[in-house]
């Protein structure tokens, strides 16, 4: 009874990180939001998957964080001065339709748990929030730093529902390289045309 | 030693070792060497046969395990690692002649190795994470550090980072079809999944809006080697899908999908390259219409149909590397690809225009060019099925020679004072020489082809005649 109150507090703080993740525009707030957002992957996953599996995808994940927070850190206080930070319309925008997606998926999920039985009514919902939430992300970001959250945020929804149906050691290991390198993707991306050309080396 | 030793992890320790240790044409030589004895080796030892080499005794077993799964090749699988190491060396040997960065090298032979792997890893629907992680690794290469990455950059890494969830989803869904084979839902979900997984994977109509944009931003060597590499394992990877799940052979609906789609994709591709103005975009609409063939080869409903696709697949390697390259050295004496930049540049680069308009041309399937005999084997089992198709096909290739036209004649509108000059450095100029002749080799012989292909469909049983 009290792993499946834990599994439910996973699915809100999934439904809160992923509404944080979409509305604000600060990255210092979307990461620790995305922090969260891991340990309650981590959890679900856990239902299905041994501890120590698990708690590579959160290390994985918190990882990803790291890199991502440490390249946003490195990047010039100019670069981030004309980044918006507060966007009124959209931030409505997102939240309406990302309360939408909530609801769908939560149609959703008694329907596939009825398909796919064992699975877990929390799995189930906290992986379609994830994914309907990544998807939302990808849909209305226009800057890199909030398509690798969208990407990352979908990526995790897979995973918590893919945990529940492969066990294996190979594909743990590679959805940890796989998320591994979007945050590196991620970070190269950012860092990209911050650096000068100096010479022919560089190309 | 094993064959995943061999031919994936040896290349990825080899990629690191030419990253530290060497630049420009030392590096090009090296991966080019390396990449042409694995090819030879694919080629000449076959796998799970103890051969005597003097008074050695050499036998390549097949398989090895990690993380308690598999990575096994198929002993019929030599010769295709053999094509994929031959073309693969070929793009790296005119690395240095593009004057591409020093890290394509590296970089080029773990994405082919990780590829390679996605053929070889068993269960084979976690090629999806490995093709995933090889194009992330593309990224660099897309994106020099000194330039703001752009949006096709972005949307590559959208599309292929979708498209691994739904192929491995799809994998467990086919499972359960395979079960139960007579529920419609089932069967219709997971078809569904398949085809959107492939559709992000190979950038199908209308997600391949990245391809043209890639080919703008990036250096076109760069894009053209993904262009070559992703599809290329892709339409093998969907090959083992239909020969391992016999619902897939028998889904008349999901290969009115797939053939639907690539009339769509050649015909598009060749109509939007007739109207685009940039020499590097039409490349992109080009490879565009070559993945609408592939698909379209997957469709027919042909005893030949591995013999086509690979056919098809070969000379795609030496069009586009033949076809980058020479945009490569015309990029280094212009401003942009675009025409109105073009203008008598035949007279300044006469052989990387030659080179380019005849690649151009193969593609578009003029006869004597390496495009000629595999489109016209498509073709010919196209028409029997439907002319209809056949007609789209038709209006693809024709929107592309079109588009050659347009070129040939952007490149030949020099000043009349200008004079003929030859800028193409003497390693531009072999490589392009051997490319074209490369070209004509295929297209007056294409049997040449026929030691690399003739052991394919026995990978493939379902299939196969």
């Amino acid at each position: 009874m009290t792993l499946e109150i834990l599994s439910w507090a996973a699915v809100v703080l999934i439904l809160a990180t992923s509404a944080v993740i979409l509305a604000n525009r600060d990255w210092r707030l979307s990461l620790g939001a995305l922090t969260l957002q891991y340990f309650a992957a981590f959890w679900l996953i856990t239902r299905h998957l041994p501890f120590v599996m698990g708690s590579a995808k959160l290390i994985t994940g918190w990882m990803v964080v790291a890199i991502l927070g440490m390249t946003k850190l490195g990047l010039s206080a100019e670069a981030e001065e004309n980044a918006p930070t507060f966007l009124p319309r959209g931030q409505w925008f997102r939240l309406i339709l990302f309360a939408a997606v909530a609801l769908a998926a939560a149609g959703a999920t008694p329907r596939i748990e009825s398909g796919l039985p064992g699975l877990g009514l929390q799995v189930i919902a906290g992986s379609l929030f994830l994914i309907g939430a990544g998807m939302i992300h990808l849909g209305a970001a226009s800057d890199i730093f909030n398509t690798i959250l969208g990407l990352l945020t979908m990526i995790a929804g897979f995973e918590v529902l893919y945990a529940a149906i492969e066990s294996s050691l190979l594909v743990t290991g590679l959805l940890a390289v796989a998320n591994l390198g979007l945050g590196l993707s991620g970070a190269y991306l950012l860092t990209a045309g911050t650096v000068a050309l100096e010479s022919e080396e560089t190309l | 030693m094993s064959a995943p030793f061999l031919w994936i992890i040896a290349p990825l320790f080899a990629s690191g070792f030419i990253l530290f240790f060497l630049r420009n044409r030392f590096a090009s030589l090296a991966g080019g060497t390396f990449s042409a004895a694995l090819s030879l080796v694919a080629l000449i030892f076959p796998m799970d046969v103890a051969l005597l080499v003097g008074p050695f005794s050499v036998k390549i077993s097949p398989a090895i395990q990690i993380l308690g799964r598999s990575l096994a090749f198929n002993p019929a699988q030599g010769s295709l690692i053999a094509a994929i190491y031959g073309l693969a060396a070929l793009w790296f040997f005119g690395v240095h002649a593009s004057g591409s960065a020093n890290r394509f090298v590296p970089l080029g032979l773990m994405v082919v190795a990780l590829l390679t792997a996605s053929i070889a890893v068993e269960p084979f629907l976690f090629a999806a994470l490995l093709m995933n992680i090889a194009a992330m690794l593309a990224l660099p290469l897309l994106v020099p550090l000194y330039q703001p990455p752009g949006r096709g950059a972005v949307r590559f890494l959208i599309y292929q980072t979708i498209a691994m969830p739904f192929i491995l989803f799809s994998g467990w869904l086919l499972a359960g079809v395979e079960a139960g084979p007579s529920e419609f839902g089932a069967t219709l979900q997971a078809g569904a999944v398949l085809l959107l997984g492939f559709a992000f994977l190979l950038g199908v109509f209308p997600l391949y809006n990245w391809i043209p944009m890639l080919m703008e931003e990036a250096h076109p060597y760069v894009a053209g080697f993904l262009l070559w590499a992703l599809p290329t394992f892709t339409i093998i990877f969907a090959l083992g899908f239909f020969d391992r799940y016999a619902w897939l052979r028998s889904s008349p609906q999901l290969f009115s999908a797939i053939q639907i789609s690539g009339a769509v994709m050649a015909a598009s591709g060749g109509l939007f390259a007739l109207q685009e103005k940039h020499i590097g975009r039409i490349l992109g609409y080009a490879a565009v219409v070559e993945v609408g063939l592939l698909a379209l080869a997957l469709s027919v409903k042909s005893p030949n149909l591995t013999d086509i696709v690979f056919l098809l697949l070969i000379p795609r390697g030496l069009e586009l590397a033949i076809w980058s390259l020479a945009l490569s050295i015309v990029k280094r004496r212009v401003y942009s690809l675009r025409f109105s930049e073009l203008k008598g540049m035949a007279r300044k680069t006469p052989l990387a225009f030659a080179a380019l308009i005849l690649s151009h041309l193969s593609v578009t399937g003029f006869p004597l060019l390496a495009g000629f005999p595999p489109r016209l084997a498509l073709w010919r089992e196209l028409a029997e099925q439907s002319l209809t198709l056949s007609f789209w096909v038709y209006l693809g290739l024709i929107g592309l020679l079109a588009a050659a036209m347009r070129t040939m004649a952007v490149f030949l509108m020099a000043k009349e004072n200008d004079t003929w000059e030859w800028n193409e450095t003497w390693t531009q100029s072999v490589m392009l020489g051997v490319g074209v002749i490369g070209l004509f080799l295929l297209g007056m012989f294409p049997q040449v082809v026929q030691p690399f292909i003739s052991g394919l469909p026995a990978l493939y049983q379902h299939l196969g005649p």
